[in-house]
Parts: structure tokens; sequence; C-alpha cells
């Protein structure tokens, strides 16, 4: 059941009516059912994982839950220990509880590293042989990376005693199965989710109307603009396109995966919302940003939070780590202290990758990415001294410019994500130094792509409603600005909204409809 | 202030559906200059009821068998339910729904519709497509829809929107706002009449040429499913007590093989219907098919449809015992009014035709 498809309207339609007229007591039973209904549209048999994710992640905190439980009541009674006993017998209790987070964590990573492996043709042949193991050639089951992180993610956070453990199953399978989020993330702290997931919610007419405001959004940006430009995309892949149509996928790709997938997240938070749900946010208008680093904390942002709590934090502020940063910093000083910090996003940014998918091109992008932060960061004193000295790097047209490069490069790197094959991306990219073909602007070259010149234009419309809606953004939630302007204003622009997604959205008979970009992952 | 937001609503929402049924009926294709057959369906309905003789069947039936000619030589009154490649089940759910309407003597079904057993079978899901859409679109809502629908989906409608670009033909026309023509506002809320009580006229003559060859083909059976629905629509007429009566439309292609014959016959003989084979008649009908084709042999033209009309008129009057109806002052001026309007439209076809 596709976003994207009528099905999943009436599917959401149906639940938020019985959500809102049952009674209120029942309603994260009611999600519950409606996520797992959900979940088995897309494949009854991708149920055994996310079975396996929640029942692993439920007994490993149960059992936390447990040792800690025992332990207070243990210390209680032994009131007489001294500090160091009481400190020895935490550290055994906390040893065991990390055996049990070891167990569960290494049980589910092994299952998705061993999903994406299969997703790998040479892998999956070596492993099949000669046999006919369906399970190897089932694919990866829809979100399984989204509901794994975090459920994992949670694990850890109550085996840090940062989460409260949650003992009721059922309330557990609806925080790993939550069905807007099943399929793309964002990813979600226990923490912050908790707090409207399981509360009871009346309705509310405004929050019903934001939340179905912000799926139209979704859908626009997915069926009207992602969806149109994907063609264009798929066909500029060819080697035949170097140089200067070479950037021409960068930006056409640029806008396709920003459309895809922060309209899927439009689309989840939007419909959490009609629920009374909140979801965090996971693109904070990331292609303003003027650095790397920046981008990354505006883009996907919960995968990577979730990556800096679990891994990058973790490594960093490690024993062995800061023990290491002691010794480098006598021997290379500035750079020897930030060793730690470099082995950290390195080994991120590997795992990053690795997340995407088991081949060489998402590894490719992880290092590129690693690459260019780590540079910015030992080029930082430059720049300030720069900046210091030029003025002119201080207005708004440098911002600009700041801007533009950042999306250039940043998509550069993106765009990797198109070519399985490493060699032949690398060869596009020095294409653009030496083949300067700007003639398939108007050479006809353009209508060749699959889209008209009709696509063309409302290509251009949605790219400039995004970028407006970003600028307003900047200003806080389009839709609260909204509310501000005349009540009759604020129907017709969504009535035309509605509209365009229904008369210009690539979907249906004869359109070959992209999943979600990051379904696959 | 509060109480004005509901009004306010309950407007919006009034006019979105209008606009939506607004872009609705501008974005379906009208079918009035080109592809006329999609428009046959739709056209049914206006004048329903009151038939003696009800075709159903393919293009075999909608462009081979002239109604007005039966009416003026022997006061049968008749209608046609065909569309382009009607398969057989769509048959069914129409001659079913048909019944609601007709009271009629004899159903008359032409067995081309027995070569194609699954919506695959004519190859080309896009075309099969087009095909399901000028069949069922504008064929009346009601469980019989639904279940032709059901039945002839193509794996691509099912897998995107399936049932839904029914209810809602703007999911699947929604992109024609690029070829949004003139024709598409003059027929928002009409039609014009394209066929004559069915019968889908052609003046052209393009002779046939060659004999069309009989390549060995691997299998001759009917499908299953085609019997499912051959038995049905011979139960369906038993239990509204009218005569089955299978034909074989004078068309030379596709080639009409032996062993298809062979298993006509057997299920006539089976079931004792009546089934005539107009191939094996030709002579005695009178085609030429220097003269009475308009695409060399794969349809009659009006000439060879009025022959065919005036040969299975005699059969249907005196073998079947359909009774002329002439006497009947009512019908007599309804059939004189549909009469005026099929000969004035050949003579304006044919003059186009000259004017060529």
């Amino acid at each position: 059941m596709a976003f994207t498809s009528v099905n999943f309207l009436i599917f959401t339609g149906i639940l938020i009516a019985l959500y809102y007229i049952l009674p209120h007591k029942i309603q994260w039973i009611i999600l519950l059912v409606g996520s797992y209904v959900f979940y088995f549209f897309a494949g009854p048999r991708y149920l055994a994982f996310l079975l396996f994710t929640t029942i692993t992640t439920y007994l490993g905190i149960l059992l936390m839950f447990r040792k800690n439980h025992s332990a207070a009541e243990y210390l209680q009674q032994h009131a007489d220990y001294s500090k160091a006993e009481k400190k020895a017998y935490k550290a055994k209790v906390k040893s065991s509880n990390r055996a049990i987070l070891i167990v569960v964590l290494v049980l589910n990573f092994a299952l998705l590293f061993f999903c994406k492996a299969m997703l790998v043709e040479p892998i999956r042949s070596s492993m099949q042989g000669n046999g006919t193991l369906s399970f190897l050639t089932l694919g990866l089951p829809m979100g399984l990376s989204f509901y794994m992180f975090q459920s994992m993610g949670y694990l850890i956070d109550v085996y840090r005693q940062k989460a409260e453990a949650l003992t009721n199953p059922f309330k557990l399978a609806l925080f790993t199965s939550f069905f807007p989020q099943l399929v793309q993330g964002p990813i979600s702290q226990f923490e912050d989710l908790k707090e409207t997931l399981f509360t009871e919610h009346s309705f509310d007419r405004r929050q019903v109307a934001f939340g179905l405001q912000r799926m139209l959004w979704g859908f626009f940006k997915k069926m009207v603009i992602a969806d149109r430009i994907a063609v264009a995309v798929q066909e500029l892949k060819g080697s035949e396109y170097t140089g200067f149509a070479f950037f021409i996928l960068v930006v056409f790709f640029a806008i396709q995966i920003y459309a895809d997938f922060s309209g899927g997240i439009d689309i989840a938070i939007g419909v959490a919302e009609t629920l009374g749900i909140r979801l965090p946010e996971n693109f904070l208008r990331p292609y303003f940003s003027k650095n790397v680093a920046e981008f990354w904390r505006r883009w996907h942002v919960t995968l990577m939070e979730w990556m800096k709590r679990y891994i990058f934090y973790p490594i960093t502020v490690s024993k062995p780590m800061l023990n290491l940063s002691m010794k480098a910093k006598k021997k290379l000083g500035r750079f020897g202290m930030r060793l730690p910090i470099y082995i950290g996003s390195l080994l991120t940014w590997l795992a990053t990758g690795i997340w995407h998918g088991f081949n060489l091109h998402f590894i490719v992008w992880g290092l590129l990415n690693c690459f260019v932060i780590v540079i910015s960061e030992e080029l930082t004193p430059l720049y300030q001294k720069f900046h210091g000295r030029f003025a002119f790097s201080n207005k708004r047209g440098y911002d600009v410019w700041q801007i533009i490069r950042l999306f250039i490069l940043i998509n550069l790197i993106q765009v990797t994500d198109l070519f399985e094959n490493v060699g032949e991306y690398f060869r596009k990219v020095f294409s653009l130094t030496y083949t300067f073909n700007y003639h398939v602007l108007w050479d006809g070259t353009m209508t060749k792509l699959g889209l008209n010149t009709a696509d063309y234009v409302i290509l251009l419309v949605g790219v400039v409603l995004m970028f407006l809606v970003s600028v307003l953004q900047r200003k806080g939630s389009v839709r609260k600005q909204m509310q501000k302007i005349p009540r009759i204003l604020r129907y017709v622009i969504l009535i035309v909204l509605l509209f365009a997604v229904i008369l210009f959205g690539s979907y249906g008979i004869g359109y070959n409809a992209s999943a979600f970009i990051y379904n696959q992952f | 202030m509060k109480k004005r937001v509901f009004p306010i609503i309950i407007i919006t929402v009034l006019i979105t559906a209008a606009l939506f049924f607004f872009l609705q009926a501008l974005l379906i294709p009208k079918h009035m200059s080109e592809t006329k057959e999609g428009a046959m369906i739709r056209e049914y309905y206006k004048n329903a009821g009151g038939n003696e003789v009800v075709f159903i069947g393919d293009c075999e039936v909608y462009e081979n068998f002239s109604p007005v000619t039966m009416w003026e030589e022997y006061g049968i009154t008749s209608v046609i339910r065909g569309s382009a490649q009607q398969m057989i089940w769509q048959s069914y759910y129409l001659l079913e729904e048909t019944f609601k309407y007709e009271t009629p003597d004899v159903v008359v079904f032409n067995v081309l519709g027995m070569l194609y057993d699954t919506p695959k079978s004519i190859g080309d899901s896009s075309k099969q497509e087009a095909y399901n859409r000028m069949t069922l679109d504008d064929m009346r809502w009601s469980k019989l829809k639904i279940q032709s629908i059901n039945a002839s989906m193509t794996d691509e409608e099912r897998e995107k929107g399936g049932i839904w670009n029914y209810i809602f033909p703007i999911l699947r026309y929604h992109d024609r706002w690029n070829d949004i023509s003139k024709e598409d506002f003059q027929y928002l809320f009409h039609r014009d009449q394209v066929t004559d009580n069915g019968y889908l006229m052609q003046v052209g003559v393009n002779p046939v040429k060659d004999e069309y060859p009989r390549i060995p083909l691997v299998n001759y059976e009917f499908g299953d499913t085609c019997y499912e629905y051959l038995d049905k629509m011979r139960i369906l007429c038993e239990e509204h007590d009218c005569q089955f009566v299978l034909v074989k439309a004078p068309s030379l292609s596709p080639v009409w093989y032996d062993e298809y014959e062979e298993q006509v016959e057997s299920y006539a003989e089976e079931h004792n219907l009546l089934y005539f084979n107009f191939l094996e008649h030709l002579d005695e009908i009178g085609i030429d098919w220097n003269t009475d084709t308009y695409d060399q042999g794969l349809h009659l033209n009006v000439y060879g449809a009025e022959k065919m009309a005036s040969y299975f008129g005699q059969i249907l009057s005196v073998e079947c015992g359909v009774e002329d109806k002439r006497q009947d002052v009512a019908l007599t001026a309804l059939w004189e009014s549909k009469t005026e309007t099929y000969q004035q439209r050949k003579a304006k076809l044919e003059a186009e035709k000259q004017e060529e």
C-alpha cells in the first residue's frame, strides 16, 4: 500500500474515523492494529522481520528492566553495603545488561546486514549457490532499516537509563511499527514519541486540517515534482550524458531526491498529525546550508542524529580514543587532539554508507562526505582569517554564493546514489572539467529526456513553489502563517494545490510511478 | 465569528466536489470524432427497451448487422450491445444488464469472443486497457459493472489504482489536460448519437485483396473461461425465456478455423441451440468482397451489413419466430424516425466519402 495510492488514502481515512469515534482509551490499540494491517499489505512475509525486531527488543528491555528492578531491591535490602560494594554490584548488573544489549543488537544488526547483503547480486549468488532458498530473494522488507534503528536506539537508551523501559509488549509493538513512519522514517526517539503516541486524543479540527495540509504538500512534492523529473533522471544516467549534461543530472537529481524524500516525510508527519501524534522533522531547509556539516544537520536529521548519538559520540568519548587524543596531541598538535573526532566521523560515515546499502557507491558516498567535512574542519582557521580580512565575505551576497557552492558540492556527492559503477561516476565527474557541451540546453537534448515543454513548465512552477515555501519556513510554520490570510484565499490555495496533484501528478496507467527512493533503504 | 466556519467549510467542500466532477467530465475522452466505438455503450441507455432481438458481441456484430434494415424488411426490432474487442465476460455482464431493460425473444451472440480467454489474450496490455475503458467506462453503475471491471482489468490496471480508476475516471485521464480540445468542451454534458441501435455505420469500400493465410496454430481449444461465460449467457437466456442463438459473422479475419467450428457446432448441438456460420453462406447472403467491406474483409460496410441483416432477418422471422411489429403504431413511428436518422447518416457519410 504505497503512500500515493488511493488505497492508502482510504485506509488512512477509515483509521482516522475509527480513532476518533471509538473510545479514546483504545486509540493506541487501533493504531497498533492499523499499523500491522498496513504492514501486512506490504507483504505478509515481511511481518516476520517486524515481529523479530519487536520481540527481541521487548525481551531485551524486559530483561534489563527486571535486572535493574531486582538490583534496586537488592541494594535496598543491603543498605549496609559500603560504597565500593554498591559500586561493584552495580557494575556487575551493568555488565550483565550490556551482555543482553549486545546480544539483541547483534541479532538485529546481523539480520539487517544479511538483508542488505542479499540485495547485492554477487553476494546473493554466492550465498544461494544452486539452491532455491526463497528467503534469500525476498528483497529488503519495507522500512526494515528505519524501524530497526528506532528500536535499537530505544534499547540503547533503556540500557543507558535515559528512557523509561516499556514493559507492555503491545505498546512497544506500536512504537516499533507506527505505520506513517514505517516506510521511510523519520526515526523517532522513544522519549519524544511516547508523549503523543500513547496518550488519548480528542478530535481537533485545526490539527486534523493541518495534518491533511501537510499530506497534500507531500503529495505535491512527490507526485508532481519528484515522479515527473524522475523520468529525465533515469535517462540522464546513460553513459552518453557527460559534461554539462551530467551537471543537469546533478541538479535534476537534487530536485528529485529532495522532493521525493521530504515529500514522503511530509506525508508521514501529516498522517501522524491528523492523529494528534508528533513526529520529528527530518528536513530543515537543507539546501539553504552553507557547508556540508551544516547540510547534514538539516538533511535526514533523525538518521544523522541517531548516528551521532549511538555511533559517533560513543566512539569519540570512549577511553581508548581519549587516550589516543592525549598522545596524538603531543606529537601532532591540534590535528592530533582532533584525531578521535576524525576517526569517529570516518566510522560514522562508513556506517551511514552501509546503512544505505552494501554497495561500493554507498561507501564512496559516505567517505566523500566525511572527507569534505574533515577538510572543512581543518580549514576553519583559514576561513576565519579570510572572513576577517575580506568584508564582502560577511555580506548576504557571499551567503548566497556559499549556498550555491554547497548545493553543487553536496549534490555532486549525492548523485553517487545513481551509479553502482563508481568508475562511471568519477568519469562523469571529471568530464565536467573538459566537456563543455552547454548546447544540450538548446539542441533538442532536453526534449529527448521523456519530458515535454509542459512538463518543464510544471517542474519550474513546482520548484519555485518549493523554494518559496522554504523561504517562508524560515519565519516558522507555513500553515500557521497561512492562518493569517483570509480564509477564502487560504481555501483557494489549498484547492488549487489539490487539483494540481490530481491533474499534474505522475501516477496511474501509463506512468512508471517510482517508489519512494528511501523505501529501498 | 465561530458559527460562520462550518458553512464556509461545507461550501468549500461542495465547490471542490463540483470542480472535481467538472474536470472529470472535461477530461474523459468523448469519442465523438475519433474511435466512436467508445461512445456506443453510453448511447444504449437513451432508447433502451422494446427490442425483440439483442445482439451481443464485439465489432463483428456492431459492424455487420443493420437493425434498421431488419425493421424495414421484417418489422423486427433489434439492438446491438457491442463494443470494440468486447471480451466474453463483458458480453455476459452487458447481457445481464440488458435484461433489466429488455424482454427479448432472441439473444444473438457472435462466437468470435470464444477466442479470447483472458485480458491478456489480445496481447498488448495498453491496447486491452483501452478496449476495457471503451466497454466499461459508460456502463451504468451496478453490481454488474463492478463484476465486469473486476473480470476485465489488466495486471497494470490492478497494480495502479484498480477499480478506483473506473470509479473516478479522472485518475485515469488526468493527464489529458495537455490534449484538451474544443470537442471536450462541446460534449461536456451530452453526446451525439453515433450508431443506429448499436450499429456503427461505415460507407467506405476497401476490397479484399488476398486470401487470409490459415497459419496452423498450436492450440485451437477455446478456454475454460469462455465456456464458463457462454454457459452463463445460455442459462441467463433460459431463465428469461428467450432463445440463445449463436452466429459467426462473415468476417474473414481473424481466420475462423475448422477446429473452432467443430467446437461451436458441438456446443450448439449439446445444448440444442441454433448456430449459423455466415461464412458458409456468403453467396446466399450476396456478399461481394469487392464492394461490401471497408477494410478488406475484416468487417462489412453498410452495403454488406444491410445484405447481412436482410438474410438474417429472414432466419429470425422464420426459424426463431420473431414477430413483425409493423402493425404497432407507436413502434412504427419510433422506427420510422430511426430509419430517417439512419438514411440521413448514410447519405451524409456517402457525401463525405465522395468529397474525399
